[in-house]
């Protein structure tokens, strides 16, 4: 159960969230321009890092806004919480085996 | 009765009180301060339990929550737990216990003959023995299961009450011994907010087994007592007693399972206070002070009733006053183990002898034993045990020169109590749950936390393999101050509690003891008592190619009772260690996972049962119907009028009378569950034309129109209608189930990726009530109720009109969802059931008929109009459903670049179609699968299901809708849908719209 600081609420129990998945998939701006595999790209295929990874949450118990989180997938470690549209921080790699 | 095993003095136990309980039907007495398990110690109770698979006679192992053997049922049906640890359980008057897995009783137990039986029944015997025929096996574990259960689950509703709490702390210590004591301590001091949880009933860990220690020159209880009253006068302090902490979660969230009134006799428990209690702890930083549990050996005859632990031995006499034995023999691996030798010989217990593993016994314990005169048998192993229902005598032989074998004959050694000690296993279960790593160290031969472990948690004490008293109370009170220090708190220095003591080395490990027979022959050495796992199980494991600690622990079940192998494990991983000949390390440890001791159900429910599960949403009209007898379904959390039956109607004679009634007269719907969400902004009819698969920015204010929103997949999601209020506002409904997933879907997009937008949603579900009119009379009873113009030029289908009905502000909006011309009267909740009221009245002389969600089924059916969820499954397009109609082609649009997928556009997808059945009168069951091609048995070709399906009284006949595969070029084929009873129902494939297929009455 992990602890996040919402950036409006302050920190709330991983109850009260709803995950995003991936952050920064920009959804392409001319949908038409890409082939089947680019938008089944797009759709379906999310990073499954070992390390940091950039993820949307939502506090969709509370205040209903969504922002970034960048969170060690390994230790479950919160890194950096960011807006949305804000670039991700930058951040040291972690590496796994 | 027999009380000469109680001891005249000693111990923490009142002996001027006397109380009463029964075990196994007999009453019997002990004294507060007793476990249920020292009390029946102190009857000479040696014989408490069957074993789970062999029904072997078991006696009492161990004084704490290791116990596998001593498990009980508690109390009486509803009101009783299975499988709780008589070592645990604390003896209040009136107490009721019963043994399990005995049948017909303990002492005469049919399933031993399991044990005769028992070379039938080897590790992994269910894989193997029971594999033929497939279909029997069933009955068989049935059998096996009742031969070989735990306790009995209670066949009634929990009667007691039950809570659950949030907790936040700067500091939490688990464990209340020594450590967790002198960590509490200086964190407090400090000015720290402190919980402090132990699971016993009282402070003090290994000091209420022994209080000869002293701390600071004082008995060691009378520090344990100062201590905890500084703790409980500190206001920023919670101890929390008969507490366990049983699983440790992310970011320091500890859960605690407090048993606050379990110890009460039934009179005496406070009814304000719930029977336990749920602690959900966030704590800043996390001291783990929690101790050890010293290791049994693995020999031969090693579960006979009387075999016990050497430092459980010495918790019944200094604790308890009992004295575990009246003839004691100790079977010791270290120094450590001859304590439990010399607490009984000063309770006056004869030592018949020590039976020491190591070559040259040494140690300061050791040589007291020698100074007392103990017989020492030096480089000694017990070979075997004798005894039926307890432990009349043990077999000890002399080692040969490696240590692998016997090479002296046995001698027999009278005793009816044999105290083992092989070591000692740091507690690391909550450490390794919060993601901590553990090192073995070779000198102790035990698991440690690694140093410097995840942030927020560090151990103290004998977790960390740390024995003597005094090191331990110094590594708490670092531990303390370390805490303290990391919150940015002042800590001024100052001593830690002084005291002496000595760890339990020099040792000589040995995981599997050698026997005059090979491994498997001539008796049976456990390493998991609970599940009845013996070393010759895991030997056969690795035989049959198991090398993964974790494929062994499967296979063998060893360490998955309801103990999780708090004694047996690591025995386990030494002997697999040695037969694979490599280091211990190398074999690795299983998984820690929660929950540490077993936790009740009620417990994790706390409140949340009966009404307080889930909440019920009524809507403004909810009592009207519950007066009128409405039978009602469940939509998500609303509770739905279902249909509203008169007296002798069932479902079906009801909801004919009421489709009837809308098509003929008028019907009337409380529809106040569709989701409601006001949108307004600038760019509301951009959003709109983007979440919709059709165009929006030219409908006119004061207009309605039907949406369909897709996945960014291209299935579809949702639909509903949607009225332009204003210039810059709209009110979205949704359907009832989804309203919450729109508005969250809606946001998500709004938020994440056209924040530039300017528009904000609001849901409005609650504030308004819906009730809707549908019928060739629905027109002119709102006629008389309001002076909104309703006539056909002034209100047409799909336009909204706002003035006042039944004198309640309302929005009248022309939308149908029974083909009907149709009214939805919209107006603040709390006219709701006034305007729905005035209806029914006004409605009278018309025949007015409320109908349910079923007759709505029936007549939106009838139309061929889809529900989400019923036709749709999250696997539909709006094409395979025939709405091609609905997608723009002009603009972008949510899932708009999935439909042109090549799967989604493939001929042979299944397709929305409508379903004749050769019966008029037979309706087809929905989900049943239907087929082209009948067979005489499965399988056969499914070619799709039936979706809906309903006996139309306006048709005539039984209506259904389907999807088929390419079922929209195949209008007029004929499938079958074979029935479970061998029967089939023969349909024709039609179009998916039965009644009115021009749609003049709805536009009326």
């Amino acid at each position: 159960m992990l602890l996040i600081e919402c950036p409006y609420c302050g920190p709330r129990s991983e109850e009260e969230f709803s995950y995003g998945g991936e952050a920064h998939i920009l959804r392409p701006a001319d949908p038409d321009a890409l082939n089947d595999e680019q938008w089944a790209d797009y759709l379906f295929m999310q990073g499954n890092k070992k390390g940091v990874f950039y993820e949307r949450w939502v506090h969709s118990h509370g205040c209903r806004r969504w922002f970034n989180v960048a969170r060690d997938t390994l230790t479950y470690e919160i890194l950096a919480i960011y807006p949305m549209g804000a670039a991700p921080p930058k951040l040291d790699e972690r590496h796994y085996v | 009765m027999t009380r000469k095993y109680r001891l005249a003095e000693g111990g923490l136990i009142d002996r001027s009180k006397t109380i009463s309980f029964t075990f196994n039907g007999e009453r019997l007495t002990g004294h507060p301060g007793d476990s249920l398990a020292s009390a029946l110690l102190a009857n000479g109770k040696r014989l408490v339990g069957r074993s789970f698979k062999y029904h072997r006679p078991r006696g009492i192992v161990t004084a704490g929550p290791e116990e596998p053997n001593a498990l009980v049922q508690v109390g009486r049906d509803p009101a009783t737990d299975p499988n709780l640890r008589a070592t645990q359980v604390e003896l209040f008057d009136g107490l009721t216990a019963m043994p399990q897995n005995a049948w017909p009783s303990l002492e005469h137990d049919v399933g031993e003959v399991n044990s005769a039986l028992s070379r039938f029944f080897p590790a992994g015997f269910y894989y193997k023995t029971f594999m033929w025929p497939a279909g029997a096996w069933e009955t068989y574990e049935e059998v096996i299961r009742s031969a070989a259960g735990l306790g009995k689950a209670p066949t009634g509703k929990d009667p007691d009450r039950y809570d659950k709490t949030y907790a936040h702390c700067d500091l939490l210590v688990v464990g209340g011994g020594p450590a967790g004591l002198a960590a509490a301590l200086v964190a407090a001091r400090a000015g720290a907010r402190v919980i402090l949880a132990e699971q016993d009933s009282r402070l003090g860990g290994r000091l209420l087994s022994e209080p000869q220690s002293e701390i600071d020159g004082k008995p060691a209880l009378d520090w344990v007592e100062a201590a905890e009253e500084e703790l409980r006068q500190s206001p920023e302090v919670r101890v929390l007693t008969r507490t366990n902490a049983f699983a440790y979660f992310d970011h320091n969230f500890v859960a605690l399972h407090e048993q606050v009134t379990d110890h009460l006799p039934a009179d005496e428990r406070p009814v304000e206070l719930p029977r336990q209690r749920l602690w959900k702890v966030r704590a800043k930083q996390v001291v783990l002070a929690t101790g050890a549990i010293e290791r049994p050996l693995v020999f031969c005859g090693n579960d006979r009733p009387g075999v016990m632990l050497a430092s459980a031995a010495s918790s019944y006499v200094k604790r308890y006053g009992v004295a575990p034995g009246e003839r004691a023999v100790l079977f010791t691996n270290n120094d450590g183990g001859y304590r439990a030798a010399l607490d009984l010989l000063d309770a006056g217990v004869r030592i018949a002898a020590v039976v020491d593993l190591r070559e040259e016994p040494s140690g300061p314990l050791t040589e007291a034993a020698k100074e007392r005169g103990l017989r020492i048998l030096a480089n000694y192993a017990v070979v075997a045990t004798k005894g039926r229902k307890l432990l009349t005598s043990v077999s000890a032989a002399r080692l040969s020169g490696d240590g692998k074998s016997i090479s002296g004959a046995p001698q027999e050694l009278e005793c009816d109590l044999l105290m083992v000690s092989g070591g000692w296993n740091p507690t690391v279960h909550l450490y390794c749950q919060a993601k901590g790593k553990i090192t073995w160290r070779e000198d102790i031969a035990g698991f440690v936390p690694e140093t410097g472990g995840p942030k927020g948690v560090s151990c103290a004490g004998a977790v960390n393999g740390v024995y003597p008293l005094g090191d331990c109370l110094r590594e708490g009170q670092q531990a303390g101050v370390a805490a303290a220090r990391t919150l940015g708190m002042e800590v001024t220095e100052s001593a830690a509690p002084q005291a002496e003591g000595q760890d339990f080395l020099p040792a000589r490990w040995m995981y599997l003891v050698p026997s005059t027979a090979p491994t498997g022959h001539g008796g049976k050495a456990f390493v998991d008592q609970q599940n009845d796992v013996t070393a010759a199980d895991l030997l056969l494991a690795l035989r049959e190619g198991y090398r993964s600690i974790e494929h062994v622990k499967r296979y063998t079940t060893t360490g998955m009772g309801t103990d999780q192998g708090k004694l047996g494990n690591v025995n386990a991983i030494g002997i697999v260690a040695e037969h694979l000949g490599k280091p211990l390390p190398e074999v690795g440890v299983t998984t820690f996972r929660p929950p540490y001791t077993p936790v009740t159900f009620g417990a994790f429910m706390g409140r949340d049962v009966d009404a307080l599960l889930d909440p019920l949403r009524k809507t403004p009209i909810d009592s009207w119907h519950v007066r009128s007898g409405a039978a009602f379904e469940d939509v998500g959390q609303w509770r739905r009028a279902w249909y509203y039956p008169k007296p002798g109607e069932d479902i079906h004679k009801a909801v004919n009378r009421e489709v009837a009634a809308v098509r003929q007269a008028v019907g009337i719907m409380d529809a106040s569950t569709l989701g409601k969400i006001d949108i307004q902004g600038p760019d509301a009819a951009e959003f709109l034309n983007r979440v919709y698969t059709n165009a929006w920015k030219k409908l006119a204010v004061g207009k309605a129109r039907y949406g369909l929103m897709l996945g960014e997949d291209g299935m579809v999601m949702d639909d509903g209608v949607t009225a332009r209020l204003g210039e810059n506002r709209y009110l979205m409904t949704t359907t009832t189930g989804n309203a919450a997933s729109v508005m969250g879907h809606l946001e998500e997009w709004l938020q994440t990726e056209w924040p530039e937008l300017k528009v904000y949603l609001t849901s409005v579900t609650e504030q308004f009530a819906t009730v809707s009119l549908a019928g060739p009379y629905a027109r002119t009873v709102l006629a008389q109720l309001t002076d909104i113009d309703l006539s056909p030029n002034a209100l047409p289908h799909m336009c909204l009109s706002e003035g006042e009905v039944a004198g309640a502000p309302a929005r009248v909006v022309r939308v149908s969802f029974t083909g009907e011309a149709a009214f939805e009267i919209n107006v603040p909740s709390s006219y709701g059931l006034a305007v729905w009221e005035a209806c029914m009245r006004a409605g009278e002389p018309y025949g007015i008929t409320p109908y349910g969600t079923e007759a709505m089924h029936v007549l939106r059916a009838e139309k061929g109009y889809i529900i989400i969820g019923q036709e749709t499954d999250g696997s539909v397009t709006p094409i395979d459903l025939g709405m091609d109609w609905i997608l723009s082609k002009t603009k972008d649009y949510i899932g708009r670049r999935s439909l042109k997928r090549p799967d989604i556009l493939k001929s042979d997808r299944k397709q929305l179609v409508g379903l004749l059945t050769e019966n008029p009168q037979t309706v087809l069951p929905e989900g049943a699968q239907l087929v082209e091609e009948l067979k005489a048995t499965p399988p056969m070709t499914m070619v799709g299901h039936v979706t809906s399906s309903y006996y139309s009284p306006n048709c005539g006949h039984s209506i259904a809708l389907a999807l088929v595969k390419g079922g929209q070029a195949k209008q007029g084929e004929t499938l079958f849908a074979p029935m479970l009873d061998g029967g089939r129902i023969a349909c024709t494939i039609t179009s998916p719209v039965f009644f009115d297929p021009e749609g003049e009455r709805l536009r009326a």
